[in-house]
Protein backbone atom coordinates (compact mmCIF):
# COMPACT_ATOMS: atom_id res chain seq x y z
CA UNK A 1 0.00 0.00 0.00
CA UNK A 2 1.65 2.98 -1.39
CA UNK A 3 -1.30 5.31 0.45
CA UNK A 4 -0.10 6.63 3.86
CA UNK A 5 -3.13 5.41 6.67
CA UNK A 6 -2.52 9.19 8.09
CA UNK A 7 -5.17 10.52 5.15
CA UNK A 8 -8.59 10.71 5.21
CA UNK A 9 -10.91 8.65 3.05
CA UNK A 10 -10.98 11.51 0.78
CA UNK A 11 -7.97 12.25 0.67
CA UNK A 12 -6.87 8.44 0.23
CA UNK A 13 -9.35 8.05 -2.27
CA UNK A 14 -8.13 11.08 -4.57
CA UNK A 15 -4.21 9.74 -4.00
CA UNK A 16 -5.19 5.98 -4.40
CA UNK A 17 -6.96 6.82 -7.66
CA UNK A 18 -4.29 9.72 -9.27
CA UNK A 19 -2.06 6.25 -8.73
CA UNK A 20 -4.93 4.29 -10.50
CA UNK A 21 -5.21 6.68 -13.47
CA UNK A 22 -1.45 5.94 -14.68
CA UNK A 23 -1.64 2.22 -13.76
CA UNK A 24 -5.17 1.57 -15.76
CA UNK A 25 -6.25 3.35 -19.13
CA UNK A 26 -9.80 1.76 -18.79
CA UNK A 27 -10.34 4.40 -16.28
CA UNK A 28 -11.92 7.63 -16.34
CA UNK A 29 -12.80 10.18 -13.14
CA UNK A 30 -16.00 12.45 -13.42
CA UNK A 31 -15.95 14.88 -11.24
CA UNK A 32 -18.61 17.74 -10.62
CA UNK A 33 -15.80 20.54 -8.75
CA UNK A 34 -16.08 18.49 -5.82
CA UNK A 35 -12.25 17.27 -4.92
CA UNK A 36 -10.97 18.55 -8.38
CA UNK A 37 -8.73 20.93 -6.48
CA UNK A 38 -7.40 17.58 -4.96
CA UNK A 39 -6.70 15.90 -8.49
CA UNK A 40 -5.10 18.88 -10.44
CA UNK A 41 -1.84 16.77 -10.63
CA UNK A 42 -3.66 13.78 -12.15
CA UNK A 43 -5.36 16.44 -14.56
CA UNK A 44 -2.52 17.60 -15.75
CA UNK A 45 -1.19 14.25 -16.76
CA UNK A 46 -4.52 12.79 -18.12
CA UNK A 47 -6.56 15.37 -18.94
CA UNK A 48 -8.96 13.20 -20.90
CA UNK A 49 -9.59 10.74 -18.26
CA UNK A 50 -10.15 13.41 -15.17
CA UNK A 51 -13.27 15.14 -16.20
CA UNK A 52 -14.86 17.63 -14.24
CA UNK A 53 -18.08 18.48 -15.61
CA UNK A 54 -18.35 22.29 -13.34
CA UNK A 55 -21.46 21.74 -10.65
CA UNK A 56 -23.72 19.83 -13.08
CA UNK A 57 -24.81 16.33 -11.16
CA UNK A 58 -26.88 14.89 -13.52
CA UNK A 59 -24.49 14.92 -15.85
CA UNK A 60 -21.91 13.83 -13.83
CA UNK A 61 -23.52 10.88 -13.50
CA UNK A 62 -24.99 10.52 -16.75
CA UNK A 63 -21.49 10.85 -18.39
CA UNK A 64 -19.95 8.23 -16.27
CA UNK A 65 -23.08 6.04 -17.82
CA UNK A 66 -21.62 7.03 -21.75
CA UNK A 67 -18.04 6.62 -20.34
CA UNK A 68 -19.13 3.01 -19.56
CA UNK A 69 -20.74 2.54 -22.91
CA UNK A 70 -17.44 3.46 -24.60
CA UNK A 71 -15.89 0.89 -22.70
CA UNK A 72 -14.39 2.32 -19.99
CA UNK A 73 -14.76 2.16 -16.31
CA UNK A 74 -16.07 5.33 -14.81
CA UNK A 75 -15.29 6.87 -11.46
CA UNK A 76 -17.96 9.23 -10.36
CA UNK A 77 -17.27 11.33 -7.18
CA UNK A 78 -18.57 13.94 -5.41
CA UNK A 79 -20.31 13.94 -1.52
CA UNK A 80 -23.07 11.98 -1.13
CA UNK A 81 -25.94 14.15 -1.16
CA UNK A 82 -25.15 15.27 -4.66
CA UNK A 83 -24.14 12.01 -6.23
CA UNK A 84 -26.69 10.09 -4.96
CA UNK A 85 -30.01 11.70 -3.71
CA UNK A 86 -30.08 14.65 -6.28
CA UNK A 87 -29.62 12.53 -8.91
CA UNK A 88 -31.02 9.70 -8.47
CA UNK A 89 -33.06 8.68 -11.46
CA UNK A 90 -29.49 9.28 -13.50
CA UNK A 91 -28.19 6.82 -10.92
CA UNK A 92 -31.02 4.22 -11.69
CA UNK A 93 -30.94 4.49 -15.31
CA UNK A 94 -27.60 5.27 -16.95
CA UNK A 95 -25.97 2.19 -15.41
CA UNK A 96 -27.32 -0.79 -14.46
CA UNK A 97 -30.60 -0.19 -16.44
CA UNK A 98 -27.83 0.31 -19.43
CA UNK A 99 -26.47 -3.17 -18.94
CA UNK A 100 -23.01 -1.49 -17.64
CA UNK A 101 -21.08 -1.05 -14.59
CA UNK A 102 -18.97 1.95 -13.18
CA UNK A 103 -18.09 3.21 -9.50
CA UNK A 104 -19.73 5.98 -7.79
CA UNK A 105 -17.89 7.29 -5.12
CA UNK A 106 -19.78 9.38 -2.31
CA UNK A 107 -17.87 11.01 0.44
CA UNK A 108 -19.24 12.97 3.72
CA UNK A 109 -21.11 9.83 5.01
CA UNK A 110 -24.42 10.79 6.74
CA UNK A 111 -22.96 13.75 9.00
CA UNK A 112 -19.43 14.12 7.85
CA UNK A 113 -20.09 17.02 7.03
CA UNK A 114 -22.35 18.68 10.39
CA UNK A 115 -21.45 21.69 10.03
CA UNK A 116 -23.10 22.00 6.76
CA UNK A 117 -26.76 21.25 7.88
CA UNK A 118 -28.86 18.62 6.31
CA UNK A 119 -28.61 19.46 2.74
CA UNK A 120 -25.11 17.83 3.41
CA UNK A 121 -25.98 14.99 5.08
CA UNK A 122 -27.25 12.00 3.23
CA UNK A 123 -27.90 9.06 5.72
CA UNK A 124 -30.23 7.69 3.53
CA UNK A 125 -27.74 6.70 0.36
CA UNK A 126 -27.34 3.61 1.27
CA UNK A 127 -31.08 2.66 1.33
CA UNK A 128 -31.52 4.34 -1.76
CA UNK A 129 -28.73 2.14 -3.57
CA UNK A 130 -30.08 -0.42 -2.06
CA UNK A 131 -33.28 -0.30 -3.55
CA UNK A 132 -31.51 -0.60 -7.10
CA UNK A 133 -30.99 -4.41 -8.22
CA UNK A 134 -26.87 -5.20 -9.10
CA UNK A 135 -25.03 -2.79 -6.86
CA UNK A 136 -22.23 -3.84 -4.68
CA UNK A 137 -22.56 -1.30 -1.92
CA UNK A 138 -19.04 -0.49 0.59
CA UNK A 139 -19.07 1.65 3.36
CA UNK A 140 -16.16 1.44 4.83
CA UNK A 141 -14.53 1.59 7.98
CA UNK A 142 -10.99 2.68 7.93
CA UNK A 143 -8.77 4.66 5.06
CA UNK A 144 -6.87 1.52 3.69
CA UNK A 145 -10.21 -0.38 3.60
CA UNK A 146 -11.07 2.28 1.14
CA UNK A 147 -7.99 2.14 -0.88
CA UNK A 148 -7.99 -1.57 -0.93
CA UNK A 149 -11.87 -1.56 -2.06
CA UNK A 150 -11.47 0.75 -4.68
CA UNK A 151 -8.16 -0.70 -5.95
CA UNK A 152 -10.10 -3.92 -6.26
CA UNK A 153 -13.18 -2.23 -7.84
CA UNK A 154 -11.13 -0.32 -10.58
CA UNK A 155 -10.14 -3.62 -11.87
CA UNK A 156 -13.65 -5.17 -12.09
CA UNK A 157 -16.95 -4.69 -14.40
CA UNK A 158 -19.76 -4.23 -12.38
CA UNK A 159 -21.88 -0.79 -10.93
CA UNK A 160 -20.15 0.33 -7.11
CA UNK A 161 -20.71 2.39 -4.65
CA UNK A 162 -18.08 3.38 -2.48
CA UNK A 163 -19.66 5.07 0.38
CA UNK A 164 -16.29 7.30 1.87
CA UNK A 165 -16.32 8.60 5.37
CA UNK A 166 -13.91 10.98 7.39
CA UNK A 167 -15.14 8.72 10.71
CA UNK A 168 -12.52 5.69 10.88
CA UNK A 169 -11.85 2.94 13.25
CA UNK A 170 -8.08 2.50 14.76
CA UNK A 171 -8.01 0.00 12.49
CA UNK A 172 -8.45 -2.22 8.85
CA UNK A 173 -10.09 -5.09 8.34
CA UNK A 174 -10.61 -7.43 5.26
CA UNK A 175 -11.95 -5.99 2.45
CA UNK A 176 -12.45 -9.36 0.20
CA UNK A 177 -16.58 -9.08 0.94
CA UNK A 178 -16.37 -11.34 3.81
CA UNK A 179 -17.41 -10.61 7.30
CA UNK A 180 -14.69 -10.45 9.91
CA UNK A 181 -15.33 -11.90 13.40
CA UNK A 182 -14.11 -9.26 15.74
CA UNK A 183 -14.78 -11.19 18.88
CA UNK A 184 -16.56 -14.65 19.84
CA UNK A 185 -19.62 -14.97 22.22
CA UNK A 186 -22.43 -16.94 23.33
CA UNK A 187 -25.66 -14.55 24.29
CA UNK A 188 -26.11 -13.06 20.66
CA UNK A 189 -24.84 -11.60 17.48
CA UNK A 190 -23.34 -7.61 16.86
CA UNK A 191 -22.76 -6.74 12.96
CA UNK A 192 -21.84 -3.37 12.67
CA UNK A 193 -20.86 -1.52 9.53
CA UNK A 194 -17.92 0.90 8.58
CA UNK A 195 -16.28 3.22 11.26
CA UNK A 196 -18.32 2.61 14.13
CA UNK A 197 -16.66 -1.19 14.52
CA UNK A 198 -14.72 0.70 17.42
CA UNK A 199 -17.74 1.61 19.39
CA UNK A 200 -19.30 -1.87 19.01
CA UNK A 201 -16.44 -3.28 19.95
CA UNK A 202 -16.11 -0.93 23.60
CA UNK A 203 -19.93 -1.11 23.65
CA UNK A 204 -19.78 -4.93 23.86
CA UNK A 205 -16.92 -5.12 26.46
CA UNK A 206 -19.04 -6.63 28.96
CA UNK A 207 -20.81 -8.50 27.03
CA UNK A 208 -20.43 -12.54 25.60
CA UNK A 209 -21.27 -11.87 22.03
CA UNK A 210 -20.33 -12.58 18.98
CA UNK A 211 -19.29 -8.93 16.83
CA UNK A 212 -19.37 -9.01 13.30
CA UNK A 213 -17.79 -6.33 10.75
CA UNK A 214 -18.23 -6.10 7.52
CA UNK A 215 -17.24 -2.83 5.29
CA UNK A 216 -19.43 -4.70 2.64
CA UNK A 217 -22.94 -4.15 2.79
CA UNK A 218 -24.49 -5.64 -0.18
CA UNK A 219 -24.12 -8.36 -1.53
CA UNK A 220 -24.04 -9.28 2.80
CA UNK A 221 -21.56 -12.56 3.55
CA UNK A 222 -24.71 -14.40 4.62
CA UNK A 223 -22.42 -16.97 5.02
CA UNK A 224 -20.40 -15.99 7.82
CA UNK A 225 -23.35 -14.44 9.72
CA UNK A 226 -25.34 -17.65 9.54
CA UNK A 227 -22.55 -19.75 10.98
CA UNK A 228 -22.02 -16.95 14.06
CA UNK A 229 -25.98 -17.21 14.78
CA UNK A 230 -25.47 -20.98 14.88
CA UNK A 231 -22.73 -20.92 17.61
CA UNK A 232 -24.38 -17.72 19.43
CA UNK A 233 -27.89 -17.16 20.56
CA UNK A 234 -30.06 -16.14 17.34
CA UNK A 235 -30.43 -12.59 18.63
CA UNK A 236 -28.81 -10.04 16.00
CA UNK A 237 -28.07 -6.50 16.65
CA UNK A 238 -27.26 -4.35 13.79
CA UNK A 239 -25.02 -1.40 14.38
CA UNK A 240 -25.06 0.90 11.07
CA UNK A 241 -23.65 4.22 10.63
CA UNK A 242 -26.93 5.24 8.24
CA UNK A 243 -30.36 5.29 7.96
CA UNK A 244 -31.70 3.21 10.95
CA UNK A 245 -32.65 -0.74 9.74
CA UNK A 246 -31.32 -0.15 6.02
CA UNK A 247 -29.52 -3.95 6.58
CA UNK A 248 -32.68 -5.59 8.34
CA UNK A 249 -34.09 -6.66 5.37
CA UNK A 250 -31.00 -8.34 4.47
CA UNK A 251 -30.47 -9.82 7.62
CA UNK A 252 -34.09 -11.02 7.93
CA UNK A 253 -33.49 -12.71 4.69
CA UNK A 254 -30.37 -14.44 5.36
CA UNK A 255 -31.88 -15.98 8.54
CA UNK A 256 -35.80 -16.45 7.15
CA UNK A 257 -35.28 -20.72 8.43
CA UNK A 258 -34.22 -20.04 12.16
CA UNK A 259 -36.08 -17.91 14.54
CA UNK A 260 -34.48 -14.95 15.55
CA UNK A 261 -34.66 -11.50 16.67
CA UNK A 262 -33.35 -8.36 14.65
CA UNK A 263 -33.04 -5.14 16.67
CA UNK A 264 -31.27 -2.10 14.74
CA UNK A 265 -29.40 1.01 15.44
CA UNK A 266 -28.42 3.64 12.92
CA UNK A 267 -29.47 7.36 12.24
CA UNK A 268 -32.24 8.15 13.42
CA UNK A 269 -35.81 7.83 10.31
CA UNK A 270 -38.59 9.21 12.44
CA UNK A 271 -37.31 12.63 12.98
CA UNK A 272 -35.00 15.31 11.05
CA UNK A 273 -32.14 16.32 13.43
CA UNK A 274 -31.57 19.69 12.83
CA UNK A 275 -28.55 20.51 14.38
CA UNK A 276 -24.74 21.47 13.58
CA UNK A 277 -22.06 20.76 15.53
CA UNK A 278 -19.51 17.90 15.22
CA UNK A 279 -20.20 14.44 13.72
CA UNK A 280 -19.48 13.03 17.23
CA UNK A 281 -22.25 15.21 18.17
CA UNK A 282 -24.76 13.55 15.89
CA UNK A 283 -22.96 9.96 16.64
CA UNK A 284 -24.15 10.60 19.78
CA UNK A 285 -27.81 12.27 19.48
CA UNK A 286 -28.63 9.10 17.09
CA UNK A 287 -27.06 6.89 20.18
CA UNK A 288 -24.15 5.39 17.78
CA UNK A 289 -21.93 6.36 20.38
CA UNK A 290 -20.29 3.58 22.62
CA UNK A 291 -22.13 4.03 25.88
CA UNK A 292 -25.47 4.23 23.75
CA UNK A 293 -24.65 1.37 21.88
CA UNK A 294 -23.62 -0.66 25.65
CA UNK A 295 -26.93 0.21 26.49
CA UNK A 296 -28.90 -0.89 23.81
CA UNK A 297 -27.08 -4.25 23.69
CA UNK A 298 -27.54 -4.43 27.27
CA UNK A 299 -31.52 -4.01 27.09
CA UNK A 300 -31.46 -6.37 23.84
CA UNK A 301 -29.59 -9.50 24.81
CA UNK A 302 -30.38 -9.61 28.35
CA UNK A 303 -33.77 -8.34 28.77
CA UNK A 304 -35.24 -8.60 25.47
CA UNK A 305 -36.85 -5.50 25.19
CA UNK A 306 -38.16 -4.02 21.97
CA UNK A 307 -36.46 -0.90 20.98
CA UNK A 308 -37.65 2.51 20.34
CA UNK A 309 -36.01 5.53 18.98
CA UNK A 310 -33.47 6.89 21.42
CA UNK A 311 -32.95 9.83 19.64
CA UNK A 312 -31.96 12.49 21.88
CA UNK A 313 -31.60 16.12 20.55
CA UNK A 314 -34.00 17.89 18.98
CA UNK B 1 -26.04 -8.41 -45.78
CA UNK B 2 -29.38 -10.16 -45.25
CA UNK B 3 -32.22 -9.46 -47.67
CA UNK B 4 -33.79 -7.71 -44.97
CA UNK B 5 -31.31 -4.76 -45.63
CA UNK B 6 -32.29 -4.26 -49.13
CA UNK B 7 -35.63 -2.75 -47.33
CA UNK B 8 -36.40 0.57 -48.81
CA UNK B 9 -37.86 3.96 -47.25
CA UNK B 10 -41.20 3.05 -48.94
CA UNK B 11 -40.96 -0.56 -47.06
CA UNK B 12 -41.78 1.65 -43.75
CA UNK B 13 -45.35 2.20 -43.94
CA UNK B 14 -45.96 -1.33 -43.65
CA UNK B 15 -43.61 -2.22 -41.34
CA UNK B 16 -45.11 0.36 -38.72
CA UNK B 17 -48.81 -1.44 -38.80
CA UNK B 18 -47.14 -4.32 -38.01
CA UNK B 19 -46.46 -2.25 -34.84
CA UNK B 20 -50.42 -2.46 -34.10
CA UNK B 21 -51.83 -1.40 -30.97
CA UNK B 22 -51.31 1.88 -28.66
CA UNK B 23 -52.64 4.90 -30.80
CA UNK B 24 -51.37 7.24 -28.68
CA UNK B 25 -48.16 7.65 -29.56
CA UNK B 26 -48.49 7.50 -33.71
CA UNK B 27 -48.42 10.76 -34.30
CA UNK B 28 -44.99 10.79 -32.46
CA UNK B 29 -43.69 7.59 -34.08
CA UNK B 30 -44.54 9.46 -37.59
CA UNK B 31 -42.42 12.44 -36.59
CA UNK B 32 -39.27 10.55 -36.37
CA UNK B 33 -39.39 8.22 -39.07
CA UNK B 34 -37.98 10.74 -41.71
CA UNK B 35 -35.04 11.42 -39.58
CA UNK B 36 -34.33 8.12 -38.27
CA UNK B 37 -34.25 6.55 -41.60
CA UNK B 38 -32.18 9.38 -43.12
CA UNK B 39 -29.31 8.80 -40.18
CA UNK B 40 -29.34 4.41 -40.90
CA UNK B 41 -29.95 4.85 -44.61
CA UNK B 42 -27.22 7.23 -45.74
CA UNK B 43 -24.97 9.18 -42.30
CA UNK B 44 -24.36 6.64 -39.82
CA UNK B 45 -22.57 3.64 -40.17
CA UNK B 46 -24.25 1.26 -38.00
CA UNK B 47 -25.63 -2.40 -39.55
CA UNK B 48 -25.61 -6.06 -38.97
CA UNK B 49 -21.64 -5.56 -40.05
CA UNK B 50 -20.68 -3.57 -37.16
CA UNK B 51 -22.82 -4.06 -34.19
CA UNK B 52 -20.39 -5.60 -32.15
CA UNK B 53 -17.34 -2.86 -33.36
CA UNK B 54 -16.56 -0.49 -30.26
CA UNK B 55 -15.58 1.86 -33.22
CA UNK B 56 -19.11 1.50 -34.58
CA UNK B 57 -21.40 5.03 -34.93
CA UNK B 58 -24.07 5.02 -32.82
CA UNK B 59 -27.59 6.38 -32.86
CA UNK B 60 -29.12 7.13 -29.43
CA UNK B 61 -33.44 7.24 -29.44
CA UNK B 62 -33.51 9.72 -26.23
CA UNK B 63 -37.15 10.28 -26.88
CA UNK B 64 -38.00 6.64 -25.88
CA UNK B 65 -41.99 7.39 -26.61
CA UNK B 66 -43.22 6.36 -30.02
CA UNK B 67 -40.83 3.99 -30.80
CA UNK B 68 -42.64 2.32 -33.80
CA UNK B 69 -40.44 3.94 -36.80
CA UNK B 70 -37.35 3.30 -34.64
CA UNK B 71 -38.40 -0.25 -34.36
CA UNK B 72 -39.47 -0.06 -37.79
CA UNK B 73 -36.18 1.28 -39.17
CA UNK B 74 -34.19 -1.39 -37.05
CA UNK B 75 -36.28 -4.16 -38.88
CA UNK B 76 -35.81 -2.80 -42.39
CA UNK B 77 -32.06 -2.39 -42.30
CA UNK B 78 -31.63 -5.91 -40.85
CA UNK B 79 -30.86 -5.29 -37.64
CA UNK B 80 -34.06 -6.37 -35.97
CA UNK B 81 -36.11 -9.59 -37.45
CA UNK B 82 -38.90 -8.12 -39.09
CA UNK B 83 -40.96 -10.89 -37.00
CA UNK B 84 -40.47 -9.17 -33.91
CA UNK B 85 -42.94 -6.25 -34.94
CA UNK B 86 -45.52 -8.58 -34.66
CA UNK B 87 -47.32 -8.87 -31.13
CA UNK B 88 -45.21 -5.79 -29.46
CA UNK B 89 -45.82 -4.60 -26.41
CA UNK B 90 -46.86 -8.05 -25.11
CA UNK B 91 -45.08 -9.49 -22.03
CA UNK B 92 -43.81 -12.26 -24.47
CA UNK B 93 -42.43 -9.31 -27.07
CA UNK B 94 -38.70 -8.12 -26.88
CA UNK B 95 -40.17 -4.17 -28.19
CA UNK B 96 -42.08 -2.22 -25.54
CA UNK B 97 -43.34 1.24 -25.56
CA UNK B 98 -39.84 2.58 -24.57
CA UNK B 99 -37.02 0.29 -26.04
CA UNK B 100 -34.51 -1.34 -23.53
CA UNK B 101 -31.00 -2.15 -24.95
CA UNK B 102 -30.74 -5.66 -23.39
CA UNK B 103 -33.86 -6.32 -25.45
CA UNK B 104 -33.62 -4.75 -28.68
CA UNK B 105 -30.71 -5.26 -31.33
CA UNK B 106 -29.16 -2.76 -32.19
CA UNK B 107 -30.94 0.06 -29.54
CA UNK B 108 -27.85 1.70 -28.32
CA UNK B 109 -29.49 3.09 -24.89
CA UNK B 110 -32.47 2.10 -22.58
CA UNK B 111 -34.45 5.36 -23.22
CA UNK B 112 -37.90 6.64 -21.52
CA UNK B 113 -37.56 8.88 -18.91
CA UNK B 114 -36.71 12.25 -21.08
CA UNK B 115 -33.71 13.54 -20.73
CA UNK B 116 -30.89 11.10 -20.50
CA UNK B 117 -30.05 10.09 -24.07
CA UNK B 118 -27.73 13.37 -24.71
CA UNK B 119 -25.64 13.71 -21.34
CA UNK B 120 -25.15 9.74 -22.05
CA UNK B 121 -23.41 10.55 -25.68
CA UNK B 122 -21.63 13.04 -24.08
CA UNK B 123 -19.84 10.65 -22.35
CA UNK B 124 -19.50 8.55 -25.05
CA UNK B 125 -18.04 10.54 -27.19
CA UNK B 126 -15.49 11.50 -23.73
CA UNK B 127 -14.71 7.94 -23.94
CA UNK B 128 -13.57 8.12 -27.21
CA UNK B 129 -11.82 10.88 -27.39
CA UNK B 130 -10.07 9.44 -23.82
CA UNK B 131 -9.31 6.68 -25.98
CA UNK B 132 -8.28 8.38 -29.11
CA UNK B 133 -11.62 7.33 -31.00
CA UNK B 134 -11.77 9.82 -34.04
CA UNK B 135 -13.82 7.87 -35.78
CA UNK B 136 -17.22 7.37 -34.92
CA UNK B 137 -20.05 9.89 -34.32
CA UNK B 138 -22.59 9.91 -32.08
CA UNK B 139 -26.47 11.09 -33.26
CA UNK B 140 -28.90 11.88 -30.08
CA UNK B 141 -32.92 12.17 -31.21
CA UNK B 142 -34.88 14.27 -28.82
CA UNK B 143 -37.84 16.26 -29.05
CA UNK B 144 -38.57 19.71 -29.02
CA UNK B 145 -40.62 19.34 -25.69
CA UNK B 146 -37.94 17.24 -23.65
CA UNK B 147 -35.33 20.09 -23.85
CA UNK B 148 -37.56 21.32 -21.02
CA UNK B 149 -35.54 18.59 -19.15
CA UNK B 150 -33.26 20.63 -16.82
CA UNK B 151 -30.10 17.50 -17.47
CA UNK B 152 -30.15 18.65 -21.18
CA UNK B 153 -28.95 21.72 -20.52
CA UNK B 154 -26.01 20.58 -18.06
CA UNK B 155 -24.81 18.54 -21.49
CA UNK B 156 -25.80 21.48 -24.03
CA UNK B 157 -23.29 23.79 -22.42
CA UNK B 158 -21.01 21.32 -21.43
CA UNK B 159 -20.61 20.23 -24.67
CA UNK B 160 -20.52 23.20 -26.39
CA UNK B 161 -17.70 24.43 -24.69
CA UNK B 162 -15.65 21.25 -25.23
CA UNK B 163 -15.98 21.84 -28.57
CA UNK B 164 -16.95 17.97 -29.26
CA UNK B 165 -17.10 17.56 -32.88
CA UNK B 166 -18.26 14.07 -32.65
CA UNK B 167 -21.73 14.58 -30.95
CA UNK B 168 -24.96 15.34 -32.65
CA UNK B 169 -28.30 16.22 -31.40
CA UNK B 170 -31.21 16.41 -33.73
CA UNK B 171 -34.26 17.58 -32.44
CA UNK B 172 -37.57 16.82 -33.93
CA UNK B 173 -39.15 19.95 -33.27
CA UNK B 174 -43.24 19.13 -33.72
CA UNK B 175 -44.05 22.39 -31.49
CA UNK B 176 -45.19 19.85 -28.59
CA UNK B 177 -43.55 22.00 -25.85
CA UNK B 178 -45.94 24.06 -23.77
CA UNK B 179 -43.96 26.83 -23.31
CA UNK B 180 -41.81 27.13 -25.97
CA UNK B 181 -38.51 28.28 -26.93
CA UNK B 182 -38.34 32.19 -28.02
CA UNK B 183 -35.52 32.72 -30.55
CA UNK B 184 -35.77 29.36 -31.54
CA UNK B 185 -34.69 26.18 -30.35
CA UNK B 186 -31.28 26.40 -32.58
CA UNK B 187 -30.24 29.29 -30.93
CA UNK B 188 -29.94 28.08 -27.40
CA UNK B 189 -27.25 25.52 -28.80
CA UNK B 190 -25.26 28.05 -31.17
CA UNK B 191 -25.17 30.60 -27.77
CA UNK B 192 -23.07 27.22 -26.46
CA UNK B 193 -20.93 26.91 -29.03
CA UNK B 194 -22.68 24.56 -31.20
CA UNK B 195 -22.80 24.33 -35.06
CA UNK B 196 -26.67 24.70 -36.02
CA UNK B 197 -28.57 23.99 -38.97
CA UNK B 198 -32.37 23.88 -38.88
CA UNK B 199 -34.28 21.81 -41.95
CA UNK B 200 -37.07 20.66 -43.25
CA UNK B 201 -37.42 17.24 -40.94
CA UNK B 202 -39.11 15.61 -44.13
CA UNK B 203 -36.62 16.90 -46.51
CA UNK B 204 -34.13 13.83 -47.25
CA UNK B 205 -31.83 15.38 -49.15
CA UNK B 206 -32.09 18.58 -47.24
CA UNK B 207 -31.29 16.48 -43.39
CA UNK B 208 -28.64 14.47 -45.03
CA UNK B 209 -26.92 17.52 -46.22
CA UNK B 210 -27.33 18.56 -42.29
CA UNK B 211 -25.64 16.09 -41.03
CA UNK B 212 -23.12 15.73 -43.28
CA UNK B 213 -21.62 18.93 -44.02
CA UNK B 214 -18.56 19.91 -41.61
CA UNK B 215 -18.89 21.50 -38.42
CA UNK B 216 -15.13 21.12 -37.37
CA UNK B 217 -14.06 21.69 -33.90
CA UNK B 218 -17.69 22.20 -32.81
CA UNK B 219 -20.92 19.59 -31.86
CA UNK B 220 -23.91 19.75 -34.22
CA UNK B 221 -27.52 20.46 -33.53
CA UNK B 222 -29.92 19.66 -36.41
CA UNK B 223 -33.71 21.01 -35.58
CA UNK B 224 -35.59 19.02 -38.16
CA UNK B 225 -39.27 20.69 -37.96
CA UNK B 226 -42.34 18.92 -38.72
CA UNK B 227 -45.61 19.49 -38.52
CA UNK B 228 -47.06 20.48 -35.19
CA UNK B 229 -48.10 17.71 -33.38
CA UNK B 230 -51.75 16.96 -33.38
CA UNK B 231 -51.78 19.30 -36.36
Amino acid sequence: MTTATTLGMRDTFTTTVTELLDEDPRLAVVLAEISADRLTEAAARHPDRVINVGIREQLLVSVAGGLALSGMRPIAHTFSAFLVERPFEQVKLDFAHQDVGGILVGSGGSYDISFGGRTHMSPGDVALMDSLPGWTIQVPGHPAEAAALLRADAARDDAVYLRLSEQSNARPYATDGAMTVLKRGREGVVLVVGALADNALAATEQLDVTVLYTPTVRPLDVRTLRSAVFTANTDVLLVEPYLRGTSTHAVAEALVDIPHRIAALGVDRGHELRGYGEPADHERAHGLDAASIAARARRFFHAGAPDGPVLRAG
Amino acid sequence: MTTTAELTYTDLPALMRRLAGDEKHNAAAESTVDVIWVLYDSVLDIGPHNLDDPGRDRFLLSKGHGPMAFYAVLAAKGLLPAGDLDGWGTFESRLGGHPDRTLVPGAEISSGSLGHGLPIGLGLVLGWRATGRTGPRAVVLVGDAELDEGSNNEAIEYAGRLGLEQLTVVVVDNSSSTYGWPGGIERRFTLEGWTGRTVDGRDHDALRVAFTEPHPGRPLVVVASVEKKGA
